[in-house]
């Protein structure tokens, strides 16, 4: 996989496309466009983008009201920032089902040297909790694109949570991704390992690494946290009889959390969690912080085992 | 400031005021809960606003060319719906649903059951934003309606108010107009006490508005700075309106902070009703 793109930059490349299909796409960013790839729509199209400057809270709100009138607002800001607006969404988006979307870059302890206040780990937990709102977190550059135009389409609020670290293409472009839909992208008998964003790489490495030692694992891919895939996650709990998740986000509320609401009341299996284990990040590269809070190759293996004991 | 009304249409206007004061008042005391201060304090502005300034078709209420209001100040909605009411929005029977569940007068003004409403508003300075979105959706489309709001006097201590404050002057956003309802009172005491905002004026025009100060409980002065000729070009304009928290009744101005968000009761609802006749 010598192909490698970070999902913001897919988020940017899909913002062409929309900026040239459909007039009533509008940006808004909060002085962060070279950082959210916003910045290429922003000089094609100035008239459809809405510089905030660093105010988060008003943004929301303004988003609210463009979309009332009709537009389609993305608005953009990275994920630790945009987050300080939730209250501002729970009303003014969330709570009369407005048609906005957030799309917030830099996600995760892959952020690197930026350091903790920068690192986003909550963020799957804080927009699930919300009534009305679909949460997605694309695995690579080509799910990144697909899911930013699927949001378009999609009436009602979305979250995007995009990466800023360069990671390998997973996807091919026929790729028919839908938003609540899992994709498998390996089928296996003893085990299911569900991953989102950047692990969901790292989890089709493990899996490779477990068949040769006799597990044959099944991947589902989790774009969607919310509306959650039920029926692939209770079909994979019932035919492998364990569960992994893996996710660059706290242990408590994310992808592991919402598999497990799952299992527990369709089909109860082991649920084993890779996430990073309810503390903050700190500065680094990104292959030393994901190395030190456990969200690694070996982490997913050594999860996989476990699961696979305790059925 | 010059007198745009006649002495007649001065007269009528006020009357009407006083008349959704009793109405305002009913309907609190027949809800049981909400908000009589601000509703009080800003019901001259409403029935001004939608009386002689709204290019507005309550028979069809989202008619695209209309003018848009938004009341960031939701907790005040009950003198929004009394005035809604007047103008044909809804029945005024609807009135004596206000705060019951399943109306469409919910306890903060709610889209989802009165979709005459242009936002969500109850979460203080969140309804300014979202104004200045519909604001700048016209903007981008070229479309000619104005976008009024009204924010309270406690409410502009939220930072978000004051992002938005940044926002407007610097797109020239001159299809919107924002009130202040200057009470002086917000939920726990005095502004002045609780964070003081003075000189509320100066600061916006240091933002870059074209502000006005007027009498907000005299219609005269409200229907002038509210017309369109106030209106600078390439600039958003702010009204700071002067009111009085509980205006006229002497025991809700005596004591703001009580009738900031308690309904009254059948005592004071006949007291509040007898001062209203001698005005």
């Amino acid at each position: 996989m010598a192909e490698k793109m970070s999902t913001r930059d897919a988020y940017g490349k899909a913002l062409l496309k929309l900026g040239e299909s459909n007039p009533q796409v509008v940006v808004l960013d909060a002085d962060l466009w070279t950082s959210t790839r916003t910045q290429k729509f922003r000089e094609k199209w100035p008239e459809r983008f809405v510089d905030l400057g660093i105010a988060e809270q008003n943004m929301i709100g303004v988003a609210a009201g463009l979309a009332l009138e009709g537009k389609i607002p993305f608005a953009s800001s990275f994920a630790c920032f945009g987050a300080r607006g939730w209250e501002q969404v729970r009303v003014s988006v969330g709570l009369a089902n407005v048609n906005v979307k957030l799309a917030f870059t830099h996600g995760g302890l892959t952020v690197g040297e930026d350091g903790a206040s920068a690192q986003m780990l909550e963020d799957i937990a804080l927009w699930r909790a919300m009534p009305n709102m679909a949460v997605i977190v694309p695995a690579d550059g080509i799910e990144g694109e697909k899911a930013t135009l699927a949001a378009a389409e999609h009436f009602g609020p979305v979250y995007l949570r995009f990466g800023r670290s360069n990671e390998p293409i997973l996807f091919t472009e026929d790729y028919d991704f839908r938003i609540g839909k899992a994709a498998k992208l390996r089928d296996g008998a003893d085990v299911t390992i569900a991953a989102c964003g950047i692990m969901t790489a790292r989890a089709a490495q493990a899996a490779e690494q477990l068949a040769a030692e006799g597990i044959e694992a099944t991947l589902l891919n989790l774009a969607t946290i919310k509306p959650i895939d039920v029926e692939a996650i209770t079909e994979a709990a019932s035919n492998t009889g364990a569960i992994v998740t893996a996710e660059e986000h706290q242990i408590n509320a994310g992808l592991g959390g919402a598999v497990a609401e799952v299992t527990a009341r369709h089909c109860p299996v082991p649920v084993e969690m890779v996430a990073v284990n309810d503390t903050y990040g700190e500065t680094g590269t990104p292959d030393e912080l994901l190395e030190k809070y456990g969200l690694t190759v070996e982490a997913i293996v050594a999860a996989t085992r476990r699961a696979v004991a305790r059925k | 400031m010059e007198k745009l009304l006649t002495e007649q249409e001065a007269a009528a206007l006020a009357a009407k005021a006083n008349e959704h004061r009793r109405t305002i008042l009913r309907t609190l005391h027949k809800g049981g809960s909400g908000h009589p201060g601000g509703s009080l304090s800003s019901i001259d502005i409403l029935t001004v606003l939608f009386e002689r300034v709204l290019r507005h078709d309550p028979g069809n209420p989202r008619w695209p060319g209309r003018d848009r209001f938004v009341l960031s100040k939701g907790h005040g909605c009950p003198a929004l719906y009394v005035v809604m009411a007047d103008r044909g929005y809804f029945p005024a029977a609807t009135l004596d649903t206000f705060r019951q569940m399943g109306s469409p007068l919910q306890g903060h003004p709610d889209i989802r059951f009165l979709p005459a409403l242009e936002v969500c508003t109850g979460s203080l300075g969140q309804g300014f934003s979202e104004a200045l979105g519909l604001a700048i959706a016209g903007q981008i489309d070229g479309a000619p309606h104005r976008v009024y709001c009204m924010l309270g006097d406690g409410e502009i201590d939220e930072g978000q108010v004051w992002e938005g404050a940044l926002l407007a002057p610097n797109r020239k956003l001159d299809s919107f107009v924002a009130i202040i309802d200057r009470n002086g009172a917000q939920q726990c005491g005095h502004t002045e006490d609780i964070l003081d905002t003075a000189p509320l004026g100066a600061k916006w025009e240091a933002f870059g508005w074209t502000v006005y100060e007027v009498n907000g409980h005299d219609v005269q002065e409200i229907n002038w700075a509210l017309q369109p000729e106030r209106i600078v070009p390439g600039k958003p304009t702010m009204i700071v309106a002067h009111t009085k928290k509980g205006w006229p009744i002497s025991f809700m101005m005596d004591s703001p902070a009580d009738f900031h968000g308690k309904a009254p009761n059948d005592a004071e609802l006949a007291a509040a009703l007898a001062e209203l006749e001698g005005q």
